[in-house]
């Protein structure tokens, strides 16, 4: 594709190219075939006693400067810089990361395919498997997850066995792949400021924490209308939703009365997002059995 | 004091040869700030306007327009009346420039810390503050080229060549790289967008390095050194080819701070071509420096501010060679977002600009408040012993932790993965962190020193204006 929107300029920045570097020559040619007056000055006096030698330009100082001409030309003739011309090496940055991308699945494409072949669950306890597994874990995924997989606020902990999406290879792989995006939607208008504190107070009885029980009991109606949709009539979650298991005590954004009224209230739109156009299919298989080891441990 | 056209204004000078130095102090101070915030980053105390990103651009801002703006100022006011033979061409309006370029600075020490950007490097004030550089500028364009104007000598020094190139290109610089479309009073955004955007970005980047750092600087050195060695300038036919090769090359250069990006492959590539050209012309200017000194290498020995001035000229050699040759692509994928590209500007910042600098107004200061010296002359020596040495420990921890973070982030093992996650290049950059701080620290005492000196020679000095001599003209 052209990156130039008429023929004009592509002509414009060649010529102008090459005229400035061969007015760089001239300029270096011009003066240097002068005489010069040498060790006498110019004759010219500034502030009382500044004057001016004129002595001849140093010989390696121009051969210099006729270097970096002849390699302009010499670059520009190789590769792309004017206009559209492409270069006779037909070199392009995206050409150039194509070839070491091919170079290096030439190289240890193999090695993944070795494991691509073998079954997940048989690779989780593959030492082979899994150091390479790490490697790809703390490069693409430890910025979220943590170096060793535990998580933080917001980002989900690999390392136990509660899972959002599922704990099967194939959830697993799914979540790597495609991405998750778990939304619960904002409830503050539909419940109102009370209704919000009472949801929460129910939902902190779930997992037998301290609550006021009147609350709970009021919170309990409206959780069974709304919430239970998605997180079921028993608060143990939905995995084919995202929806999170309320009984555990294992809270991603935060424990407590006040953390959970807000995330009733203002809802959340939590985001994993997809790798399959960033890891090849035989990566994230690999990928898949070190997550699925960190929690068999 | 007299005030009239028999005399140099000296007052303006003063004025921002006493700017440079408290400005000095200021940026290298925010600058030790954020080195030591990247050692230990509990440093921003939580404070939005002590944080890194905000207190990172008022350093650069500080050092570079601040205190070498001023120094610019001082010097080439300086310079042109001097080797003119006349008064500047409107105390009014020179004065305005000062007390203009010093309420841009002002502004800027406000504004950057509440977060005010436009988020462009070096050009990172709001539009307010944008049209008062404007008007600054245009006024020190007038003031300058009005004195060369009135000239009472023929030819114009070289020195004003360079003085002049640097005026003028960085008000064009300025213009087209900041326009932007207002929304408000303090946001704006810029009218150009994307890869566009990015490429006007650079091409005023790299001219703000080789206009505002280079050509004003070089400026600088083709008055002092001649005048402080008492030597003719080694080559004229020099001085022509290099100047023009110089601000014709300069322009091109900005598209190498691109590679490898959206940035359409024929600009990287002219910008990587004409980079290579531009190092004969860079070094054109030190050949000329450093061989007006020949048959007077002695001086060196005597001379602290003849050392200042010709170490710089070492430095700017090297900056001037080590940038050409990390505009080449496969170099630059190594250099390139690493600590490399610090220690490259540093190498410049307070190798080059910071030590003519220095040079220059260890002469300025003397001559300006009517003392035949500075006050102390063993604290200047000791200023550049502790700054060279401040300096090699900054630029050699740099390169070194530049370089291997660039080696560690494309180190791959065995299966083809990256050998090392980013965090870890992070920690191993540590010890080079603190040897940094370390050499920040001492070119920072060396300011403080310098400080010190200059308020003892300004406290026994007097303010006078010099008169204007007779024409010698030969």
């Amino acid at each position: 594709m052209s990156q130039f929107t008429s023929g004009f300029w592509d002509l414009y920045i060649g010529v102008i190219t090459i005229i400035s570097i061969i007015a760089c020559g001239v300029l270096l040619w011009a003066q240097s075939v002068h005489k010069t007056s040498g060790s006498e000055t110019s004759g010219h006096v500034w502030d009382e006693d500044i004057r001016e030698y004129n002595n001849p330009m140093p010989a390696w100082w121009m051969w210099l400067f006729w270097l970096t001409i002849a390699f302009g030309f010499a670059y520009l003739a190789l590769y792309p810089g004017l206009g559209s011309y492409r270069g006779t090496l037909g070199w392009t940055q995206v050409k150039q990361l194509d070839d070491e991308n091919a170079e290096a699945q030439k190289v240890y494409g193999p090695l993944y395919e070795r494991f691509a072949a073998l079954d997940v669950v048989a690779l989780s306890k593959n030492p082979e498997a899994l150091a390479v597994g790490q490697k790809l874990f703390l490069n693409n995924c430890a910025q979220c997850h943590a170096s060793d997989g535990g998580g933080s606020r917001g980002f989900p902990n690999l390392t136990d066995k509660d899972w959002l999406w599922g704990g099967t290879p194939e959830a697993i792989k799914a979540s790597i792949t495609e991405g998750r995006t778990g939304v619960m939607p904002p409830l503050a208008t539909v419940l109102g400021e009370q209704g919000v504190k009472d949801v929460a107070h129910y939902v902190l009885s779930l997992s037998d924490q301290a609550h006021d029980s009147l609350r709970g009991a009021r919170g309990e109606a409206h959780f069974k209308t709304i919430c239970a949709a998605c997180h079921g009539a028993d608060g143990k979650g939905n995995q084919a939703l995202g929806a999170p298991n309320l009984t555990d005590r294992i809270w991603l954004h935060g424990s407590g009365e006040y953390a959970i009224a807000a995330q009733i209230a203002n809802g959340r739109s939590n985001q994993m997002p997809a790798h399959k156009d960033i890891l090849s299919p035989a990566k994230i298989h690999l990928l898949t059995a070190y997550v699925l080891s960190l929690s068999a441990k | 004091m007299q005030n009239s056209e028999n005399s140099y204004n000296y007052t303006v000078v003063r004025q921002f040869a006493v700017a440079t130095v408290v400005w000095g102090v200021v940026g290298m101070l925010v600058g030790v700030i954020i080195a030591a915030q990247l050692l230990w980053p509990e440093l921003n105390f939580d404070i939005p306007w002590l944080s890194y990103g905000r207190l990172r651009p008022l350093h650069t801002n500080a050092v570079i327009f601040a205190f070498g703006g001023c120094a610019l100022f001082a010097t080439s006011y300086y310079v042109v009346q001097r080797t003119s033979h006349a008064r500047l061409f409107s105390d009014g309006l020179a004065a305005f420039t000062f007390w203009g370029w010093q309420a841009v600075i002002v502004l800027a020490a406000i504004t950057l810390p509440m977060g005010y950007t436009q988020g462009k490097e070096y050009a990172e004030l709001e539009w307010p503050i944008d049209v008062l550089i404007t008007l600054v500028w245009v006024s020190y364009a007038v003031v300058f080229f009005g004195t060369l104007f009135k000239r009472k000598i023929q030819h114009i020094y070289v020195a004003n060549w360079f003085f002049g190139a640097f005026i003028l290109t960085v008000a064009i610089l300025h213009l087209v790289n900041s326009a932007v479309v207002p929304v408000s009073f303090w946001k704006s955004y810029s009218v150009y967008a994307g890869a566009q955007d990015a490429m006007v970005q650079w091409w005023y980047g790299h001219n703000a390095v080789g206009f505002f750092l280079t050509a004003g600087f070089l400026g600088m050195m083709y008055y002092f050194i001649p005048k402080q060695a008492n030597r003719p300038v080694y080559s004229y036919r020099l001085s022509v080819v290099h100047f023009w090769a110089l601000i014709f090359t300069y322009m091109w250069a900005g598209p190498h701070h691109l590679h490898y990006t959206a940035l359409p492959e024929w600009a990287q590539s002219l910008g990587m071509v004409f980079s290579l050209i531009l190092l004969a012309p860079s070094w054109g200017g030190m050949i000329n420096g450093i061989m007006t000194l020949s048959g007077a290498w002695h001086k060196l020995r005597e001379d602290p501010i003849l050392k200042f001035l010709i170490v710089s000229l070492s430095f700017y050699g090297m900056s001037t060679f080590e940038g050409p040759m990390m505009s080449i692509k496969t170099v630059n994928a190594l250099s390139h977002y690493t600590d490399w590209t610090v220690g490259h500007v540093h190498s410049g910042a307070l190798g080059w600009v910071g030590l003519v600098t220095f040079g220059s107004i260890y002469f300025l200061i003397p001559k300006l408040f009517g003392r035949k010296e500075m006050w102390s002359v063993p604290l200047i020596n000791l200023h550049f012993w502790i700054a060279t040495v401040g300096i090699v420990l900054y630029i050699a921890a740099m390169w070194i932790a530049g370089v291997m973070q660039g080696l560690m982030w494309r180190a791959v093992g065995a299966d083809g993965s990256l050998t090392y996650t980013f965090v870890e290049s992070v920690k191993a950059t540590y010890p080079f962190y603190a040897i940094r701080l370390l050499g920040g620290l001492l070119y920072f005492a060396g300011m403080l020193i310098m400080a010190y000196n200059v308020a003892r020679t300004v406290m026994e000095g007097k303010t006078f204006e010099a008169a204007i001599p007779a024409p010698v003209h030969a």
